[in-house]
């Protein structure tokens, strides 16, 4: 990939994002702030490339392997408190006269 | 193209648009926690992308696998038991950590490959040679530091660990900050010149940077600066996806900056403060007391819970307005059985959430949530206002600015263009506080003068405990 495609790539995200997320209601907003965080845990993948590509060099994958655990505690963390946030929403108001 | 690549290509393009679909499933509430979990797919769907390319192409040396597995399980498992265990009135400084996280994460990458340039990168990308990488490392550096310390001092803030020290109220924070932003300015450019040892001063100067930044911000405009924060890390996310050549990464890093940037836009208008007073503007209190002292209180009636009680019972709609005071207290489970009494008494309740109530925007929904209110009665600022006319009573929990009518009269005070909620309009409002102090834009509020208004002073659980204690004497609820 070329630099100037990487940047439309750049551009055409952002976008997207203000799209997506401009029409939440502030209810979601804690959830969503969560969830959008875990999503920034992707960084995880770079992560793993510096491992894959380490090849034998012991410092960089012990840095790789931090560097994943980080990610990976953001992510998974991320999303199951977001998941912990959204189950009290769904959860059926039975008890409503 | 070969076979990997192609599988690759299609992973990831499938990813990017379950992401975008996960984010925009986030948007409502039937379809919000199927969305989470889509969003988590996509995610693992990107890691096996990525692993089956590099086994399809180079292979995975067993030294990596250990070291892939070390790493993930550690993480992961650290995340999942926080994630269990935290309870709901600590959201916003759980989600502080994981962020901070996030972004020392893209730090450790972007460090990682500065240090020890990788042989043989992706084709025709040669690894530390070019501009393009050094700028992206660098991003990559300042903005991970910055996220990273600035999310772990919002946190202690949150906590209580950590207090506002005097001096960063003072002007000469700004300039330690110039100085040090100055200063990986410097670093920033040493770097691209080609003298490599000088990332650590990049490392140092943006980690100081990112503290000196977070630690005068005060507590209330700590959600202002965790949205921002949380945008940072997307950023931090797209330049490593520059480092390491990954549109995957580009993406979704782009959409949570975007996110960020978003949702911080809107904690701002619910307070009336611009992100530039909030970032640079230290404590709102320290300043706007000498300039709003518009008088003091002359017509405060106070009561006691038994009348709160009394006029409860006779009410048939009654509005609940919940704010910080209340997440502090965590008096939210206690407020709910009141209003389960008030129910089965067949008075309507409706609980009014202002845009930002609570400790962040929507926090006040998760916790009355896990308090059980059902979803129904939560009602958002503007479908709950024209309501209050013909409303009997309204209790305000530890709510304070979103109260205050001065927002909509008074045109020279501070509040002024807030949208507040109009508890004013309503026959009877209790305001139950802990004391006479002011909310935290140390102003005035000129609800508590109204000859509606009534003072209930104490804590917010006590008061809601003694409350339940009164309405079982007068036999509420009692069917």
């Amino acid at each position: 990939m070329s630099f100037i495609s990487l940047l439309w790539v750049l551009l055409l995200g952002s976008l997207l994002g203000l799209e997506l997320i401009g029409k939440v209601p502030p209810t979601l907003h804690t959830p969503l702030m969560s969830g959008a965080n875990a999503i920034s845990g992707i960084t995880m993948l770079a992560a793993l490339t510096l491992i894959v590509k380490a090849e034998g060099n012991v410092p960089l994958l012990i840095i790789g392997s931090v560097s994943l655990g980080f990610a990976l505690f953001n992510v998974v963390g991320g999303f199951f408190v977001t998941d912990r946030m959204l189950a009290m929403f769904s959860r059926k108001p039975s008890n409503k006269k | 193209m070969n076979l990997p690549v192609i599988i690759k290509f299609v992973i990831d393009l499938l990813a990017v648009l379950l992401l975008a679909l996960g984010i925009k499933g986030l948007s409502k509430v039937k379809s919000a926690r199927d969305a989470n979990r889509l969003a988590a797919f996509a995610m693992s769907l990107s890691v096996v992308g990525l692993l089956s390319y590099y086994l399809g192409t180079s292979g995975i040396a067993i030294q990596s696998w250990i070291w892939i597995i070390i790493g993930s399980i550690i993480g992961s498992l650290l995340g999942a038991i926080l994630a269990k265990k935290v309870p709901m009135t600590s959201m916003p400084e759980t989600v502080a950590l994981f962020n901070g996280c996030g972004g020392m994460s893209s730090l450790l990458v972007a460090l990682g490959v500065a240090i020890f340039p990788i042989s043989g990168g992706q084709e025709n990308f040669d690894f530390f040679k070019s501009l393009i990488n050094e700028v992206s490392i660098s991003v990559s550096i300042f903005v991970g530091a910055i996220t990273f310390t600035g999310s772990i001092v919002a946190m202690a803030k949150l906590q209580g660990w950590l207090s506002t020290p005097g001096w960063t109220q003072s002007k000469f924070r700004h300039f330690v900050n110039i100085v040090f932003a100055v200063a990986s300015l410097i670093a920033f450019f040493d770097l691209i010149n080609g003298n490599t040892s000088s990332i650590w001063l990049l490392v140092i100067v943006s980690s100081l940077l990112g503290i000196g930044v977070t630690l005068p911000i005060g507590g209330a405009d700590m959600p202002v600066v965790i949205s921002l924060l949380n945008s940072y890390s997307g950023i931090a996310a797209a330049a490593a996806g520059f480092v390491v050549d990954s549109q995957l990464l580009i993406v979704a890093g782009a959409m949570v900056g975007a996110a960020g940037l978003i949702l911080t836009q809107v904690m701002c208008k619910g307070m009336n403060r611009s992100l530039v007073s909030v970032l640079f503007g230290g404590s709102l209190s320290a300043q706007s007391t000498a300039s709003s002292g518009s008088g003091e209180y002359t017509n405060i009636t106070s009561c006691s819970v038994e009348e709160c009680a009394l006029t409860l019972e006779a009410a048939n709609k009654v509005i609940i307005v919940p704010g910080y005071g209340l997440a502090v207290a965590q008096a939210q489970h206690t407020l709910r059985e009141v209003t389960k009494k008030l129910e089965q008494n067949g008075i309507e309740v409706v609980y009014a959430i202002h845009p930002v109530a609570g400790r962040m925007p929507g926090h006040m929904n998760v916790l009355l949530a896990e308090a059980d209110v059902p979803y129904e009665q939560l009602k958002e600022m503007d479908v709950v206002n024209p309501d209050f006319p013909a409303t009997d009573v309204v209790l305000v929990l530890g709510a304070n600015d979103v109260v205050n009518p001065q927002a909509k009269n008074d045109s020279s005070s501070p509040l002024y263009g807030m949208p507040v909620l109009d508890v004013q309009e309503a026959r009877t409002v209790f305001v139950i506080k802990r004391g006479m102090s002011a909310g935290y834009s140390g102003i005035k509020n000129d609800l508590f003068d109204l000859p509606n208004t009534s003072m209930v002073f104490g804590d917010a659980k006590k008061v809601l405990n003694d409350l339940i204690g009164e309405l079982k004497d007068l036999g509420v609820g009692e069917k």
